[in-house]
C-alpha cells in the first residue's frame, strides 16, 4: 500500500454516513456504547468483531429495521447526507428506498425470479411493462445473475441454489436504485465458489453504491474491504484503512483479535 | 476515541443532501400509512369477533336456560328425576354419564395411546413410522356419526354375545369392584359408550404424545442409553418426564373431545334417564340427550332445561380446558421449559 | 431373580405390550373400514347419486343430502375461512403487544375443542329462534363456527413458521406492513394455510351434531338456503335409528360416502403440504 494511494483515498472519500454518540438497546441491554463513525461513501467498509460484538446491531441501526420490534432503542446520532434518520418523524419508506440490506440467510420472496425484483420497484415507482422489464434485467446484470436466469424468469426465486439466491436478493436491492447497501454477514451460509462470487461482485459494486459489510470472516474484510472497523462488546475499537488495520494496528485489542489470538 | 478520528480528518464534510432519484409524492407515503392501520384495524376486528363469539355463546345459552334456572335452582344438578309430562327435570343422570363414559375412555385411552406413541418412536422400523402414523391420525377422521353406527349395529352385538357375559362373570365377581359388571348384556350402555370414545380418543391423545416425544433431544436419550438403561428405562425415566407438559396438554386434549362427543354416544349410550351402579347399563350424556330429544321437546320448560344441559356441558368443557392451560403454564414455569 | 434379569423382563414385557396397543388401534381403524365397505358398498351406485332419499319401502338415493351437505358445507367454508385468516393474522403479525392476542388465542382454544352440539344450540338460539324456523343458512352458520377456530389455529401456526429474515427483507426495500403482510409473509405460508382449510372442510364433512337444530332434514331436494334442507349427516342418524332395512342400507352408503370423502380431503392435505412447503 504506497503513501500515494492513501493519501488519494483520505482526500476523495466523503462522509456518507456519519455515526454521533449512538447508543443502542435491547431492552435493558445496553448493546452498542457511544459509538462514533464516519462510513466514506463509495467505498466497502468491513466491520468485524466476535461474537455478540454488535456488528450486525450496528448495521441494523443504518436502516432503522430494528424499529419492526418493541423494546430496541437507539439514541444519538446517525447522518445519512447531513440528514439525521434517528429523529422523530422520519419517514422510514424512503429512508429504506435510500439504504438496501442484504441478510444473511438468503431471503428469496415466494414469488417468481422476475416478481422478486419487480417487488421493491413496484413500491416507489409505476413502469411500464417494458420499461420495467428493462430495469430487472438491469439490476440482475449489476449482480452477476442474468445469464444464468434469463431463460427462467418465471421460476420461483426460492428453485434456485443458495448462491443465486444471495445474488437475486442483491439484485433485488439494487433494482430500487439505493444509494448505500448494507451486506449482514452474506456469504457465511454459502460454499467457497459462491462466496467467491459475492465478494467479485461487492468489488464491481462499490464504484457505483457505499457499502457496509459485517463480516466475521477477517480475510474475507482484508481482501474485499477499503476500510475497517472493528468492535468488542458494543464498543468501536478501532477504524482505519484496511491494509493498515491488518498490518499494523493502532490497538493492542485489535492485533490480538486479528492475529487469532481469541475469538 | 480520537484513533478513531485519525482516519478521518483527511476526509472531505459530507456532500449537500442530494435530492433522492425519484421523488415519492407525499400523499402517496400517507396513504401507505392509513393502509397500514386500516389493515391493522381489520385483522383486530376479526380477534375481537372471536371474543364476542363465546361471549355470545355463554349469553345465549344463558338466556335460554333462565325458565330452567328459575324453576329449579341449583337442584338441577343433584336430581335424577326427568320427567317431562309432570316438568320435573334434573342434570344428575346426564352429567354422571358425561362423566362416567369420559373416564372410561380416558382409562382406557391414556395406557393405549402411551403404548403407540412408544412403539411409533422407539419400537418402529423408520419405514413404517409415517404409514402407521398416518393410520392412527386417521382414526381421528372418521366422523363420529360413522363411530355411532358401527358401535350400534356391529360392536354392540359383538359385545354383548361374547364380552359382557366374560365380563360380568369375571370382574362381575370382584368385591366392589363387581357392582359395577352387573346387568344383562344388552350390547348397548356406558361401558359400550365408553370403549367407543376410547377409541375416538386414542388418536388424539397418541398424535401428541407421539409428536412431544420426538422432540426429545437424542442426546438426552443416548446418556441414559450409555448409562446401560433398557429402552423402557429411558422411556419412562427419561422421555416421559421430559415431556409432562406436551403429555398433559394431549390428554386434556382428548378429555375435550370426550366430553362433548355426541353422535357416537347417542347411538349406544341408550338414551334412559335412570342412574345405576352399574356401566353395563344403559344411561345418558349430556350431549346425547340433547340430541335425542331437543327437536321433540315440546314445553318451553323442557326445552329450557335442555338448554341448561348445554350451558352446563359448555361450562365444564371451559373449565377442564382452562384448568389444563394453567396446569401446563405452571408446569413449564416450574420446569423454565418453553411449552 | 437377580435385579438385572428383572428389569431385562420389564423392559420386554413394556415394549411387548406397546406391541399389542399399536395392534389394538390398527385393529379398529380396520375393523371400522372394513365394516363401511362391507355394510356400504352394496348400495353404492348411480342411483345413489341421481334420487333423492325415498320413503321407507320405496327407491331411492341420497342426492337431496349429498347436495345439501356440499351446499352448507361450501357456504360455512366460504364464510369462516376469511375470519379464521384474518384473526389468525392479526394473532401471528400484531399480536406481540396487548392483552388482545393472548386472550383471543385462549378463547379459540376453547372453542377449538367446544363441544359442536352447544355451537348448533347457540345459533339455535342465536338465530333460528327469532327468525322463527330451522334453515339452510343456520347450518352454514353453525359449520362456519366450527372453521373459524381451526383456520385461526392453523394460520397462526404457519405464518409463525415463516422466518423473519423474509419480513425484514420485504421491510428492509421500504414496504409498509400491510405489503409485507400480505404480498410476502401469507404467500409463504400460503401451503399451510390452504391445508388448514382443507383439513377444517374435512372435519365439517362429518359433522351432525351442529346440524341438528338448525338445517334439520328435509325430505325432498332444495336449493332454498332458507329453508330445512337435507344432508348427509342428518339423513344417515335419520335412516339408521329407523327399523327399515333399505332405509339402513342407504344409511350406511351414505356413511360410506362421508368416510371417504373425510379420508380423501385428510390424505390430499398432507400431500399438498408436503408438495407445496418452500424451505426456508
Amino acid at each position: 500500500m504506497n503513501a500515494a494511494v492513501l493519501q488519494d483515498v483520505q482526500d476523495t472519500a466523503v462522509r456518507k454516513i456519519a455515526v454521533r454518540n449512538l447508543n443502542f438497546y435491547y431492552g435493558r441491554f445496553h448493546a452498542l456504547k457511544d459509538i462514533n463513525l464516519d462510513i466514506p461513501e463509495r467505498k466497502v467498509t468491513a466491520i468485524i468483531g466476535p461474537s455478540g460484538c454488535g456488528k450486525s446491531t450496528l448495521l441494523r441501526t443504518f436502516n432503522r429495521i430494528y424499529a419492526l420490534y418493541a423494546g430496541q432503542e437507539a439514541r444519538g446520532e446517525i447522518l445519512i447526507d447531513g440528514e439525521n434518520i434517528l429523529a422523530p418523524g422520519q419517514d422510514l419508506n424512503s429512508l429504506r428506498a435510500k439504504v438496501g440490506m442484504v441478510f444473511q440467510k438468503p431471503t428469496p420472496f415466494p414469488m417468481s425470479i422476475y416478481d422478486n425484483i419487480a417487488f421493491g420497484v413496484k413500491l416507489y415507482e409505476d413502469l411500464p411493462a417494458r420499461i420495467m422489464e428493462e430495469r430487472v434485467e438491469w439490476a440482475l446484470r449489476q449482480a452477476a445473475l442474468w445469464d444464468e436466469v434469463k431463460d427462467k424468469l418465471k421460476q420461483s426465486g426460492t428453485s434456485l441454489s443458495g448462491g443465486q439466491q444471495q445474488r437475486l436478493c442483491i439484485a433485488r436491492c439494487i433494482a430500487v436504485k439505493p444509494e448505500i447497501l448494507l451486506l449482514d454477514e452474506p456469504a457465511s451460509a454459502l460454499d467457497p465458489i459462491s462466496t467467491g462470487r459475492i465478494e467479485e461482485l461487492v468489488h464491481e459494486l462499490k464504484n457505483d453504491y457505499t457499502i457496509v459489510m459485517v463480516t466475521h470472516n477477517m480475510q474475507q474484510a482484508a481482501r474485499v474491504s477499503d476500510y475497517t472497523a472493528y468492535m468488542y462488546i458494543g464498543e468501536l475499537v478501532e477504524f482505519g484503512v484496511t491494509d493498515e488495520i491488518f498490518i499494523k494496528p493502532m490497538k493492542k485489542e485489535t492485533e490480538d483479535y486479528i492475529t487469532g489470538r481469541f475469538g | 476515541m480520537s484513533a478513531v478520528f485519525n482516519e478521518m480528518q483527511g476526509l472531505a464534510p459530507a456532500a449537500p443532501a442530494r435530492a433522492m432519484s425519484r421523488t415519492i409524492p407525499h400523499a402517496n407515503l400517507r396513504t401507505q400509512y392509513r393502509l397500514d392501520l386500516l389493515f391493522r384495524h381489520a385483522t383486530r376486528f376479526f380477534a375481537f369477533l372471536v371474543l364476542a363469539l363465546l361471549g355470545g355463546i355463554l349469553v345465549s345459552l344463558f338466556v335460554g336456560s333462565l325458565p330452567s334456572i328459575r324453576a329449579f335452582g341449583f337442584g338441577f344438578l343433584v336430581s335424577s328425576e326427568w320427567n317431562p309430562v309432570t316438568e320435573k327435570f334434573g342434570a344428575l343422570v346426564p352429567i354422571v354419564g358425561t362423566l362416567t363414559t369420559s373416564a372410561i375412555a380416558l382409562l382406557i385411552g391414556i395406557p393405549v395411546s402411551f403404548g403407540i406413541a412408544l412403539f411409533l418412536t422407539e419400537l418402529s422400523p423408520v419405514w413404517l413410522r409415517r404409514p402407521l402414523g398416518t393410520a392412527i391420525e386417521l382414526l381421528a377422521a372418521i366422523p363420529s356419526i360413522i363411530y355411532g353406527m358401527w358401535g350400534l349395529f356391529i360392536f354392540a352385538p359383538v359385545f354383548s354375545t361374547h364380552v359382557q357375559p366374560l365380563l360380568t362373570k369375571t370382574l362381575g365377581s370382584v368385591p366392589l369392584v363387581g357392582a359395577l359388571f352387573q346387568g344383562p348384556p344388552m350390547g348397548i350402555g356406558v361401558l359400550t359408550a365408553g370403549i367407543i370414545l376410547a377409541i375416538m380418543v386414542i388418536p388424539f391423545i397418541a398424535s401428541v404424545m407421539r409428536d412431544v416425544f420426538e422432540i426429545v433431544p437424542g442426546v438426552l436419550k443416548e446418556s441414559a442409553y450409555a448409562l446401560g438403561s433398557t429402552t423402557w428405562e429411558v422411556v419412562w425415566n427419561v422421555v416421559l418426564p421430559y415431556t409432562k407438559v406436551g403429555v398433559v396438554g394431549g390428554v386434556m386434549l382428548g378429555l375435550g373431545r370426550a366430553l362433548g362427543e355426541t353422535m357416537a354416544v347417542t347411538f349406544v349410550i341408550g338414551n334412559a334417564h335412570q342412574l345405576s351402579a352399574s356401566i353395563m347399563n344403559p344411561g345418558n350424556s349430556i350431549a346425547s340427550a340433547l340430541a335425542n330429544e331437543f327437536t321433540e321437546a315440546v314445553g318451553d320448560l323442557y326445552l329450557s332445561a335442555l338448554i341448561e344441559l348445554g350451558l352446563l356441558l359448555f361450562v365444564i368443557t371451559f373449565v377442564v380446558l382452562a384448568l389444563s392451560k394453567l396446569l401446563l403454564l405452571r408446569l413449564s414455569r416450574f420446569e423454565g421449559q418453553r411449552t | 431373580m437377580d435385579l438385572y434379569a428383572r428389569r431385562l423382563l420389564v423392559n420386554r414385557i413394556n415394549l411387548m405390550v406397546s406391541l399389542l396397543a399399536m395392534l389394538f388401534g390398527l385393529f379398529w381403524l380396520g375393523w371400522i373400514l372394513f365394516t363401511l365397505f362391507d355394510a356400504g358398498f352394496g348400495s353404492i351406485s348411480a342411483k345413489l347419486f341421481l334420487n333423492t332419499t325415498p320413503p321407507p319401502g320405496s327407491d331411492g338415493g341420497l342426492l337431496n343430502a349429498i347436495g345439501g351437505s356440499l351446499l352448507m358445507g361450501g357456504a360455512g367454508t366460504l364464510l369462516g375461512t376469511p375470519i379464521g385468516i384474518m384473526a389468525g393474522i392479526y394473532l401471528a403479525e400484531f399480536g406481540n403487544r396487548g392483552w388482545l392476542a393472548p386472550a383471543t388465542r385462549f378463547i379459540n382454544d376453547i372453542l377449538l375443542s367446544a363441544p359442536s352440539i352447544v355451537i348448533g344450540l347457540f345459533i339455535y338460539q342465536a338465530y333460528v329462534v327469532p327468525v322463527g324456523h330451522f334453515s339452510a343458512w343456520a347450518g352454514t352458520m353453525a359449520l362456519a363456527l366450527i372453521v373459524v377456530p381451526v383456520v385461526i389455529r392453523t394460520t397462526e401456526n404457519m405464518l409463525r413458521l415463516v422466518p423473519d429474515s423474509l419480513r425484514e427483507a420485504a421491510a428492509a426495500l421500504g414496504a409498509p406492513q400491510w405489503k409485507v403482510i400480505t404480498l410476502v409473509t401469507v404467500r409463504a405460508a400460503k401451503a399451510g394455510i390452504v391445508t388448514g382449510i382443507l383439513l377444517a372442510v374435512a372435519r365439517i364433512s362429518g359433522e351432525t351434531a351442529p346440524l341438528l337444530f338448525t338445517a334439520l332434514n328435509n325430505q325432498f331436494g332444495t336449493l332454498n338456503m332458507n329453508s330445512p334442507m337435507a344432508n348427509l349427516p342428518m339423513v344417515i342418524f335419520q335412516f339408521a335409528m329407523s327399523p327399515y332395512e333399505d332405509w339402513h342400507n342407504l344409511a350406511w352408503a351414505g356413511a360410506l360416502l362421508i368416510t371417504l370423502s373425510v379420508l380423501v380431503l385428510n390424505i390430499l392435505a398432507r400431500v399438498f403440504f408436503r408438495n407445496k412447503t418452500p424451505v426456508y
